[in-house]
């Protein structure tokens, strides 16, 4: 009976590290003085060094373990990859914020680490089942994450908020799943392909396990019209958790989405790819509208990852209408491209303070090119490369979708993305123009300041080189998000 | 004889059910649930799976209703007269519902049958097995993985449970 063996174990070592290290996490925590705890960080760190490497050596193996449960392949080595990285990025970040915002606690880094695992099975799994059970551990350790602040009401509403709405996204989620069962007899991707090749959506219940499963994964993408909890959620978490839920959680469930229906519902694509259309547009227009009049730069972010997950949906519907999967290598391009400059802007925010507290208002931008200009130059990299102005990353990442649309005889879509992307620009380059064009008010103590600490440097190093550097020579980027979609059936 | 058994837990559980919603007393709700939980225990064992009425009983007769009944005495909702004025939208959810069960019994019926015939096959196997056995095997030999997977979802769950609830014992010692 035994069906692993060996080697499966090793083909997960990174998750057994992180599993590990996640466990010391939470055991030393209790046991370690409170100026010991930094430990924690490098322990984390390390791991996530030890397991990139790992990965990174997986690029080329291409295998189905635990009796075809899990697969490892080069699709779901780019996202680990990714998911490291920003997973490292967030650690870094929480360092400085969590010590500026008096929240001292070990077991954050716990729960970092287990949703990092938790949408490491997700990206991995060929399996519904596996991929429910990385969605839940992904998204129970997020809800712990958002409610840390405790002493303020609005992060405890944002995780209250977020629990019910994620728990309510679940259970749709698991009702399509075990609709698709019923409809195909499994469980597994390869076998659901087999099952539904020939058939369409005429099938009733095939068409409603696609649309549920749609609108669950749309909950966790956070695409219109399901985003409402988006904004408040975003706005109520601690920020470094808000960073790592915009970048990492997204890029996990774009992951696990797009390996869900391209290697199962792949024979649907044609069906499929309508539904999306109506739900790219919808949320490229409420999102970037709705951004147009925030006056907390931490909602109109939110509102930016909505309409981000909009120009991404773009590289989806144009995989619907062609032959190979390039639209969908282009939505690989476009979401790592988008880690660096979300992940750069949060980390700004996160460590502008006023007082005692976060400096979150347009308000408080006011002027911040005179106090710091070094903070106020790099978000203004990260507002232009936002807004896809060349040449900076976001530049490439929306060129590669427009022209996945274009490919697949869409040019009106990638029309109207581009009128989208102008108005984006509005509400992106409004900050600027209040971090240049305005004097400080004034100079006193309670005016905001940035807290600059070495560890937030690296953090913004590294967000501003991916900008910069991938603005200008994408092509690296390009060859492995090619290579990953080859490993995609 | 296994028509007179199903007769018997389906009428308990439909009985049961309906003093749920119907009786004022919450304590005596919780009650009435307790006694539907072991109906529907029963009518797993006349359909072989006694592994799932024994899941049935410890987790929702054993820890569920257990929690139910906390929160009604902590609360204490002995009378609550807020819940029992909402016929009006029992009334309206009611009518699809019958409207739904008319087109099953009707005309649905045959359209069923087709769709559930090529699953029947399947669990006889289970059925002539021990299959406490049979789900225990699979589940630590093909379904190892994920089921490490749900192991660590209840962990990161409890521990949440208590990191959101605990004092701020961090806070001072900083």
């Amino acid at each position: 009976m035994m069906t692993f063996s060996p080697t499966d174990l090793f083909l997960i070592l990174p998750e057994l590290l992180i599993v590990t290290a996640a466990c010391i996490i939470l055991v030393l925590d209790p046991v370690l003085r409170a100026s010991d705890k930094d430990g924690l960080v490098w322990l984390s760190l390390g791991t996530l060094a030890v397991c990139m490497g790992l990965t990174a050596s997986q690029m080329n193996t291409s295998a189905a373990i635990f009796s075809g449960l899990v697969v490892i392949d080069a699709y779901g080595a780019f996202w680990k990859l990714l998911l490291y990285f920003v997973t490292g990025l967030t650690i870094l970040l929480s360092h400085s914020y969590l010590k500026e915002e008096r929240l001292y606690f070990g077991e954050y880094y716990g729960f970092v680490l287990l949703s990092l695992l938790g949408m490491m099975v997700m990206v991995s799994s060929s399996d519904l089942l596996t991929l429910y059970l990385g969605t839940e551990l992904m998204s129970l350790s997020l809800y712990v994450m958002v409610g840390l602040k405790r002493s303020e009401p609005r992060s405890l509403e944002a995780s209250a908020k977020y629990f019910v709405l994620g728990a309510f996204s679940s259970g749709i989620l698991l009702y399509g799943i075990s609709l698709l069962y019923g409809a195909t007899g499994s469980t597994r991707l390869p076998e659901i392909a087999a099952a539904i090749s020939g058939r369409n959506l005429d099938d009733p219940l095939l068409l409603f396990a696609t649309i549920l499963l749609t609108v669950g994964f749309g909950f966790k993408l956070a695409v219109v019209p399901f985003h409402m909890w988006t904004p408040d959620v975003y706005q109520g978490a601690p920020t470094s958790v808000t960073a790592f839920m915009a970048v990492a959680s997204k890029a996990a469930s774009f992951g696990a989405f797009l390996r869900v229906f391209m290697e199962g519902l792949g024979g649907l694509k044609a069906n499929w790819s309508a539904m999306f259309l109506l739900l790219c547009l919808a949320t490229l227009i409420l999102g970037n509208i709705l951004a147009l009049v925030q006056t907390n730069v931490k909602r109109m972010l939110a509102y930016s990852s909505i309409a981000h997950a909009g120009y991404a949906l773009i590289g989806v519907v144009a995989t619907g209408h062609m032959e190979n999967s390039s639209g969908i290598a282009s939505v690989l391009l476009y979401l790592s491209l988008y880690a660096f400059m979300t992940f750069g802007a949060f980390a700004i925010v996160a460590m502008l303070r006023k007082g005692g507290i976060e400096g979150v208002n347009i308000e408080d931008f006011t002027g911040l090119a005179k106090r710091h200009p070094v903070a106020a130059l790099l978000m203004l990299i990260f507002m232009v490369s936002l807004a896809g102005i060349p040449p900076t990353a976001g530049f490439i990442g929306k060129l590669y979708v427009f022209m996945s649309a274009v490919e697949a005889g869409l040019p009106w879509l990638a029309a109207v993305a581009l009128i989208f992307a102008v108005i984006s620009a509005y509400y992106y380059l409004r900050l600027v123009m209040v971090m240049y064009m305005r004097e400080p008010s004034d100079l006193s103590s309670t005016s905001p300041r940035m807290v600059m600490s070495p560890a937030l440097s690296i953090v913004l190093a590294c967000a501003v080189a991916g900008v910069v550097i991938f603005g200008i020579y994408p092509n690296p980027l390009v060859n492995f998000a090619m290579q990953a979609v080859s490993a995609l059936k | 004889m296994s028509q007179l058994f199903f007769g018997y837990f389906a009428g308990m559980i439909a009985i049961t059910s309906i003093l749920v919603v119907a009786l004022r007393n919450p304590v005596y709700s919780a009650l009435s649930l307790l006694v539907m939980f072991f109906h529907v225990a029963g009518l797993f064992i006349t359909l072989h799976a006694e592994f799932l009425a024994a899941v049935q009983i410890i987790v929702y007769a054993g820890a569920i209703l257990v929690l139910y009944l906390f929160v009604v005495m902590i609360l204490n909702v002995t009378q609550d007269d807020r819940y029992h004025s909402q016929w009006r939208i029992a009334g309206v959810v009611c009518i699809p519902l019958f409207i739904e069960s008319i087109l099953l019994l009707s005309g649905g019926a045959g359209a069923l049958n087709t769709g559930s015939s090529s699953l029947q096959s399947e669990p006889h196997e289970a059925i002539t097995a021990n299959n406490t056995l049979a789900i225990g095997k699979t589940l630590f030999s093909t379904y190892l993985f994920p089921f490490e997977v749900a192991s660590l979802v209840l962990l990161v769950a409890m521990i949440g449970a208590i990191v959101i609830a605990k004092r701020d014992i961090g806070e001072r010692d900083a």
